[in-house]
């Protein structure tokens, strides 16, 4: 209770404190103005880019609307939806499925490894979680193709399987985990539950998972986003278009730019529309998150 | 780093087989069993097919339908430089390639050195299908050794001028026949505030197109071993003029196929074009509003003997090494590649020009194209074919066209010229064929 108030003395007296001058503020301010337009310039040329005809695309000026915008991008929508017997959606409903089916499955199977290198006291405990740490080091391109001969050997390659199975794994969310059971769950609690007769995994799902779920959401969200973007997996365990996520089947199109060059505005369209689940999924999820960290803090 | 690694893998089984590959004459027995087993196989077979050419399906579609016992699967894949031919590669390592891929012809000798094709010589009706292609191509897919055809060829590029009709007649330029006088036009052009054409550092097989018209060759294979010979005099003569040209400023330094290059078709700052047969819908793309506008000669000629011209890209289909029903394969590779209703499908679906002579005659092909003054380019274009110099393509070209194009992009940047380009390219490429042991002289 002491501590808590004095942090929270601690955080109005800074509020209070003497304001920085005026020149660093500013000074701040257009640094960060400057980054932002950096990130969002890019975001705001590929929607404006969708709103265009091949026409317009290559003789207007590309950061500002036609006054066909309005109908082009309609026109650009419909054309993505049903071109080549509506592949696009197909991609769309694949990249989603591996990323929340996987995303989802590998932040559980995190969370009960972390959980437990945290809580057990076994032999080699450190040797594992040292291991899992060094995944975190190998960059997931050059698993691929070591992936893909293994494989190859089960006949999986050119499957569902052979993209959702390696997505489930995640070093960093077993890290992430631990470290936050280790500082948010108990042992008391855990204690506690066992003396009232609890097993350990009604444990872990009833009691260390709500604990723990501001670790779970970041977890989950990073997965998303990698497995969302995960490009060269896909690009070399895949052949069957009906089972490509939209980036490689994006690459795809792309690739066919100069024999079709239509499709271009179809890659952009594309695209555009193929970063919405990832905004949905941040503006969704990152309540729970800042909800996470500020309890974090309070302790 | 990560395609590096595939390269490496790839080459500890290069080693192995280079010398049974790609040695013009010395074609060895392993090979010629291969070629004498083609037995067809009993009962319902199923093919698969991996290929980037858009709308393929839809086209293998009218196969399957009247083949109920040959049913061909396709996949369709990034193009083959973009992740595609690594796939092969590693795919073949795994034994679990497709039956049926999609390779073009610059490509193929690296894969016939790693031993990655069949040769489909011995079965039905291949050998006959020499008749419906030029010379030149159908030693693309044989690499001039005996009883060997490792590939049909698909579409090709044959080259041609492209050109601004109207702005050369509104100021009384003479179209160019030769590379002179395009050169004075260039002049001419340059006065007036545009440019002649654009010079893409990138593009080095286009490069090698004008090589090859001007009558170059970049490699050859004699006595099992390989010769690379990027700075003969037909080579040396073609980087000096376009040296000359980039000199004085007289063609445009855009990366090939950008938004920027595109513009500059579209806005008349850059006026013709030397390229192949499918860049007639680039332009049509890429600069709409000058529809119309647009024309298409032969290439500019280097000297007063028989007209030649130069080819840029173009695929042919393989049957895979490992696959169990080369026969079938072959049958449909051959119905795809020669038959007036694939051809037909093929042209419609994706543009593709046929490499098949039985191509040229499509209804499709006889026709006026609106956005080049209703000439009827097609025709051009098929007699240009008929007049492509040959060229051996070496089997390291992704690593020859990575070293030249960065020697291209030094000479534009004003360090060294395009001819110490293929200086440095010609001695890496001996490195890097040293380094996989093929047989390099």
């Amino acid at each position: 209770m002491t501590t808590s108030t004095s942090t929270l003395k601690r955080a109005r007296g800074s509020r209070g404190a003497p304001r920085e001058s005026r020149l660093s503020r500013s000074a701040a301010m257009v640094i960060m103005g400057a980054f932002t337009l950096y990130f969002l310039l890019p975001i705001w040329w590929l929607l404006v880019s969708s709103t265009k005809t091949l026409g317009n695309f290559n003789s207007t000026f590309s950061l500002w609307f036609t006054p066909s915008s309005l109908t082009d991008i309609g026109n650009n929508v419909v054309k993505l939806f049903t071109y080549n017997e509506g592949v696009f959606p197909r991609w769309m409903l694949n990249s989603i499925v591996y990323a929340t089916v996987a995303g989802g499955l590998g932040t559980i199977l995190a969370a009960m490894c972390g959980y437990a290198l945290s809580k057990y006291q076994f032999r080699g405990r450190e040797l594992i979680f040292n291991t899992v740490l060094g995944g975190v080091l190998v960059p997931a391109t050059a698993l691929a193709l070591p992936l893909f001969l293994i494989f190859s050997q089960v006949q999986l390659t050119n499957t569902f399987w052979a993209v959702f199975l390696p997505s489930l794994v995640s070093p960093f969310g077993v890290y992430l985990s631990r470290i936050y059971a280790a500082s948010s769950v108990p042992d008391e609690i855990i204690e506690a539950a066992r003396i009232d007769g609890s097993g350990e995994i009604r444990t872990f799902f009833t009691v260390a998972v709500r604990l723990m779920s501001p670790a779970l959401v970041t977890i989950f969200l990073f997965q998303f986003v990698s497995i969302w973007n995960n490009f060269f997996l896909p690009l070399v365990m895949l052949r069957d278009q009906t089972l490509f996520p939209v980036t490689l089947g994006l690459y795809t199109w792309n690739s066919q730019v100069s024999q079709i060059p239509d499709i271009r505005t179809l890659v952009i369209v594309g695209a555009l529309v193929s970063i919405v689940p990832l905004l949905v999924a941040f503006l969704s999820l990152q309540r729970f998150w800042r909800n996470g960290l500020g309890a974090g803090g309070l302790k | 780093m990560a395609l590096k690694y595939i390269r490496v893998a790839a080459v500890a089984t290069a080693a192995m087989l280079a010398l049974a590959g790609c040695s013009a004459g010395g074609s060895s027995d392993s090979s010629s069993a291969a070629a004498s087993d083609c037995a067809a196989s009993t009962g319902k077979v199923d093919l698969s097919f991996t290929t980037w050419v858009p709308g393929m399906d839809k086209v293998v579609d009218i196969w399957n339908k009247a083949n109920p016992n040959i049913q061909v699967t396709v996949s369709t894949v990034p193009n083959g430089n973009s992740g595609t031919y690594q796939n092969f590669f590693t795919q073949l390592k795994a034994g679990n390639a497709p039956d049926i891929g999609q390779v073009e012809y610059d490509t193929l000798p690296a894969f016939r050195v790693q031993d990655g094709l069949a040769n489909i010589a011995a079965c039905d009706g291949v050998q006959a299908a020499k008749a419906d292609f030029s010379d030149g191509l159908w030693n693309q897919v044989t690499f001039g050794e005996d009883n060997s055809v490792y590939a049909i060829p698909q579409d090709s590029g044959p080259m041609a001028l492209y050109y601004r009709k109207d702005l050369f007649e509104k100021n009384n330029i003479p179209v160019p026949t030769t590379w002179d006088e395009y050169a004075a036009d260039a002049v001419k052009i340059k006065a007036l505030g545009a440019q002649i054409t654009n010079f893409p550092k990138g593009d080095v097989n286009w490069f090698a197109g004008l090589v090859s018209q001007a009558g170059g060759q970049w490699f050859s294979t004699a006595d099992g071993s390989w010769n690379v010979n990027l700075t003969s005099d037909a080579s040396t003569k073609v980087a000096n003029y376009w040296q000359g040209l980039l000199d004085k400023q007289l063609v445009s330094t855009i990366p090939g196929f950008t938004d920027q290059w595109n513009n500059a078709y579209d806005t008349g700052a850059d006026w013709t074009w030397v390229s192949a047969v499918w860049g007639a819908n680039t332009i049509s793309s890429g600069a709409p509003s000058t529809s119309g506008d647009w024309a298409v000669a032969p290439m500019p000629q280097w000297g007063t003997s028989a007209a030649t011209s130069g080819a840029w890209g173009g695929s042919s289909s393989v049957v895979f090494k490992g696959s169990k029903h080369p026969a079938e394969a072959a049958k449909f590779l051959l119905w795809l590649n020669t038959s007036t209703e694939a051809l037909t499908a093929l042209n419609t679906e994706a543009n593709l020009f046929p490499a098949s002579s039985t191509g040229a005659t499509l209804p499709a092909l006889s026709e006026g194209v609106p956005f080049y003054g209703n000439q009827k380019i097609y025709q051009l274009f098929s007699d240009q074919a008929k007049v492509i110099s040959p060229f051996t393509w070496g089997p390291t070209m992704t690593q020859t066209y990575s070293d030249v194009s960065d020697g291209f992009a030094a000479a534009i940047g004003g360090s060294g010229t395009l001819l110490d380009a293929l200086n440095s390219g010609q001695t890496k490429t001996i490195a890097a064929l040293k380094a996989q042991s093929i047989p390099v002289k």
